[in-house]
């Protein structure tokens, strides 16, 4: 696994730059990495990565966009327009989480 | 007298009690398969019916002689598990108590979640699904009508049964328009909720751009909120006009599933992706489409997870270990038209490569490239599902995913 640096700090991340060790995560590198994919995190995008970050530590799988919504209490709709276009991946990117597989 | 359980007689409920049966002794293990149905589907064949290759009769048969000697069969409709005490509440009131217990009754499509979908109006008139034998029968009609417009394959939501079907029929529906010269008067889109045209990298850019080579539009990222009329509506606001919709909608386990609390959001049961052993359980197994494995949703995962399955429920009857572990093994032909197509075989570490299979170099069979081989293995499995895969006799294919006869790809070549 390749290993970079973000915000100072030395971090393993995978090819397209999803961070690989859960324990590396914390608040302030969400908030860099939001910014990085142009997004400003509010309470509201926090509802939906802490959701995440509870759920793969619970089942050891990023949440699919139907279980932030149905488990996670924040509606589809919502999540498109916290994490546009791509919400799943971008979700998943600032929770520091591995990019869903999307089941094959 | 113990007694195994086992719910759903489709493919995987059938292989398993079938296995099963010729390894448990009928003096220790009585087995019982409760089902509704009275008739076995072929689903693979639900693709051609739309286009007019396969008759009814070829794709459907009475279940009962599916199911050998020794094996309990009841026509029932399940009420729930009741998991505290082993046994499982029927809607008729009858309580079948277990010792094992295995869920295999899989998934099923569910146009009624989609806002617009059945309800819109255009149900079965522009909107079809080719999932179920009623949808495939009533869409062979629709396409024999349809003559020009704009053609609109749609997947609502991962995970879907037989991942690939709906680019097969999609290379299906191009080929079947060429033939009968309409295919210039027809615009053909794909919709999907995924970023291509398949989960996997190497075999998504090889499928994406056999879609670019038929013409077809790639809608990526569509996520469907609602269908208005015969304009699909995506959560971001994308609309997708159509003249014909052939959409996959949402698969969701049984609702039994639900009610038992045995399931995830999509009724789903969560299992160890190694064992299928319920998570949570020590005797409850969830097989085939019903279970939350990462990998496809499919007869080939099935049948090679059933052959796990069997191993390791004769050695935890026998109150050993089980140590069999199933990798996510999965081989599907892909249909591409003019009487070709594809062959792909991954797990749930590799993803499909090209190669040969299942003999390295000499095939017969060709992986991730098209051939008539690969078309004529296609059609002959409906032959062997009905009379080896069923039955549960040996099919000369090892459960276990092989990197022999498989080579990747080096970038930018």
């Amino acid at each position: 696994m390749p290993l970079t640096t973000i915000a100072g700090r030395r971090i393993h991340v995978d090819d397209e730059g999803f961070l690989t060790t859960y324990d590396e995560w914390d608040s302030d590198l969400a908030a860099y990495l939001a910014e990085r994919i142009g997004i400003q995190l509010t309470d509201e995008h926090w509802k939906a990565i802490t959701f995440l970050r509870q759920d793969y530590a619970e089942h050891g799988e990023t949440a699919t966009l139907r279980r932030v919504s149905t488990a996670g209490g924040v509606p589809t709709k919502q999540l498109f327009v916290l994490f546009p276009k791509k919400p799943a991946k971008k979700m998943a990117y600032i929770a520091g989480l591995p990019k869903p597989h999307g089941c094959v | 007298m113990r007694q195994l359980l086992v719910l759903g007689a489709g493919t995987a409920g059938t292989m398993v009690v079938n296995k099963l049966r010729r390894k448990l002794s009928r003096d220790e293990w009585r087995i019982t398969v409760v089902d509704m149905s009275d008739r076995h589907f072929y689903q693979p064949g639900y693709l051609f019916l739309p286009f007019g290759a396969y008759e009814p009769e070829q794709v459907v048969r009475p279940a009962a002689p599916l199911i050998g000697p020794g094996v309990d069969v009841i026509r029932a409709e399940v009420d729930r598990v009741d998991a505290a005490r082993n046994q499982v509440l029927l809607l008729d009131g009858r309580s079948l108590p277990y010792d094992d217990l295995v869920i295999a009754t899989g998934v099923t499509p569910r146009p009624d979640q989609t806002p617009g979908m059945l309800d819109g109006g255009q149900w079965r008139k522009t909107i079809f699904d080719f999932y179920t034998y009623e949808g495939a029968a009533a869409l062979a009609k629709a396409l024999e009508r349809f003559d020009a417009g704009r053609l609109v394959v749609h997947i609502t939501d991962m995970p879907i049964k037989c991942p690939v079907a709906p680019l097969e029929f999609t290379f299906l529906a191009d080929d079947h328009l060429r033939r009968l010269g309409r295919r210039d008067r027809v615009e053909l889109v794909y919709a999907t909720p995924l970023p291509g045209a398949f989960t996997k990298p190497i075999a998504a850019g090889r499928l994406g751009s056999m879609l670019d080579e038929r013409k077809v539009t790639v809608e990526p990222d569509f996520l469907v909120e609602r269908i208005d009329g015969t304009r699909l509506i995506s959560y971001d606001e994308r609309e997708i006009p159509f003249d014909l919709l052939v959409t996959v909608p949402l698969n969701m386990g049984a609702d039994f599933v639900a009610r038992s609390g045995l399931g995830d959001e999509l009724n789903l049961v969560p299992v160890d992706r190694f064992t299928m052993l319920a998570k949570g359980y020590d005797n409850i197994f969830a097989l085939g489409d019903a279970n939350d494995i990462p990998t496809s949703k499919a007869g080939s995962v099935a049948h090679f997870a059933v052959d796990v399955l069997v191993d390791n429920f004769v050695a935890h009857a026998a109150g050993r270990p089980m140590t069999g572990r199933f990798d996510g093994h999965a081989n599907c032909f892909v249909e591409s038209g003019a009487g070709k197509a594809l062959l792909i075989d991954f797990n749930y570490d590799t993803e499909p490569l090209p190669g040969r299979y299942p003999l390295p170099g000499a095939g017969p069979f060709r992986l991730l490239g098209e051939s008539a081989v690969n078309h004529w293995g296609k059609l002959a499995f409906r032959w062997m599902y009905w009379h080896l895969l069923l039955p549960g006799r040996p099919i000369p294919l090892p459960a276990h995913m092989s990197m022999a006869g498989k080579h990747t790809p080096v970038p930018g070549k």
